[in-house]
Order: C-alpha cells, then sequence, then structure tokens
C-alpha cells in the first residue's frame, strides 16, 4: 500500500473517460426527419456528403434508417448534393 | 383519402408570372381531380446542390393535400410531360410527418411576413421539437471524439 503512493507524476493521469454515444432523436423526442430542411441533415454528412455511419454519430438504428431516407430525397431535390468536396 | 406532399422544381427561364401559373395549372388539376389542397409553400428561387438540365437554380414548390391514391400517377404523369418541371418528389404523409407538417404550418402562420429560408436563423427555426444549437454543438463534439 505504502509503495504506491510514493509513484508520483509530474502531470495528473489523463483518464479517458469515454463519454457514452446516445440517440439524439430519442432523447429529444423527435419523431419525424423532414427531408426539407437541408441545413439540419447537413449535420449527419461528413465533407464529401456522404451520410455518417451510427457508429460515429451515436443515433439509433431506427432513426438512422430515417436520416438515410431524409438525405436521399433531400439529394433528389437539389437540396442536398449527391458528390460534393468542402461541404462544411 | 391519404395525404400527400409535392415538390417539385420548376426551371428558372420562366419569369414570375409563367411560374406562378404553372403552380396553379398543377394546383387546379389536383382539384379537378377531387382532392382537397391543404398547404402550398412557395420558396422562390433557390439554388440548386448540383444542376439539373444545366441549370443551377430553381422554382420551388410544396404542395400538400388529401387526395385518393389514384390522383398520384395522373400528377406525376403531368410532371413527366411538362417541360417547366426539371424535379418532383411526392411522398404519403404517415402519422409522424403529418404531425410535423401541422407544426410546421402552424410555426408558418405566426410569422407570415417572413419568408422560409431567407437566412438561416430562419431556417433552423423550422426544426422540429428540439434546440437547434444544442444539436449543433452534440454532434460536433461527437465527431470530434472519434
Amino acid at each position: 500500500m505504502a509503495k504506491q503512493s510514493e509513484i508520483r507524476y509530474l502531470t495528473p493521469l489523463s483518464v479517458d473517460v469515454k463519454k457514452k454515444k446516445y440517440c439524439r432523436f430519442k432523447k429529444s423526442g423527435i419523431r419525424y426527419i423532414d427531408y426539407k430542411d437541408p441545413e439540419f441533415l447537413k449535420k449527419f454528412l461528413n465533407e464529401q456528403g456522404k451520410i455518417l455511419p451510427r457508429r460515429i454519430t451515436g443515433t439509433s438504428l431506427k432513426f438512422q434508417r430515417r436520416i438515410a431516407q431524409a438525405v436521399k430525397r433531400s439529394r433528389h431535390l437539389a437540396l442536398l448534393p449527391y458528390v460534393t468536396d468542402l461541404m462544411k | 383519402m391519404n395525404n400527400y406532399e409535392t415538390v417539385f422544381i420548376l426551371t428558372p427561364v420562366l419569369s414570375d408570372a409563367q411560374m406562378k401559373e404553372a403552380v396553379e395549372k398543377f394546383k387546379k388539376l389536383l382539384t379537378d381531380e377531387g382532392a382537397t389542397i391543404v398547404n402550398e409553400e412557395n420558396w422562390g428561387l433557390r439554388k440548386l446542390a448540383y444542376p439539373i438540365e444545366k441549370k443551377s437554380t430553381g422554382f420551388y414548390t410544396l404542395l400538400e393535400y388529401q387526395a385518393e391514391p389514384s390522383v398520384i400517377n395522373k400528377l406525376e404523369i403531368n410532371f413527366r410531360r411538362d417541360e417547366r418541371v426539371i424535379r418532383f418528389l411526392t411522398i404519403k404523409q404517415d402519422k409522424f410527418s403529418l404531425e410535423y407538417a401541422e407544426k410546421r404550418r402552424s410555426r408558418k402562420s405566426q410569422k407570415q411576413d417572413a419568408p422560409r429560408f431567407t437566412s438561416k436563423k430562419d431556417a433552423e427555426a423550422v426544426k422540429p421539437e428540439v434546440d437547434a444549437e444544442q444539436v449543433t454543438s452534440n454532434v460536433e463534439s461527437e465527431v470530434k471524439e472519434d
């Protein structure tokens, strides 16, 4: 026990506590994702305009499907691009 | 009777009056087929995210209506035949989108003089049931983590 306390660090140890991801739609009670709102959908796209995977955004499967649907509709109406560079 | 919503894009070469006339044509077509129009929104001339038929802008119009399913086919045939229409999309509203559409309408009538999408703030105000700022910061932090 005494030995453990002898070890000292100059900087406090950074223990990364991983923040748990959550589905924002479940949390905030959004039930419908609108394809007419490209600014909102852009949050789920990367720089090239690709849909971000669930493992990054933390969206639940149910809403990931709805995002995908909305993004694809939005692309069809030229509200979002199919391919692009430096969208943000 | 089902609830539908249609967004269509008219070519930008039309004058304002011609554009209105085209919209009226499709509205008339719907009402003649026994549909009742619930809402009409004119988004005006918007930039397209990618060129369609070598055009980079277009007049967007949104129509919400109640109609029999057979009407949709007729409407879409007319869209395809009409050269002025460069893109269209019709969806059937389910209970969630219906609820959302009602909310959107009531929000719109509250501030009627402010047209949609004139500023970023306006576009964000249409978002459903959530604080837009908060959502943005959430996503950003999540994305950074990875």
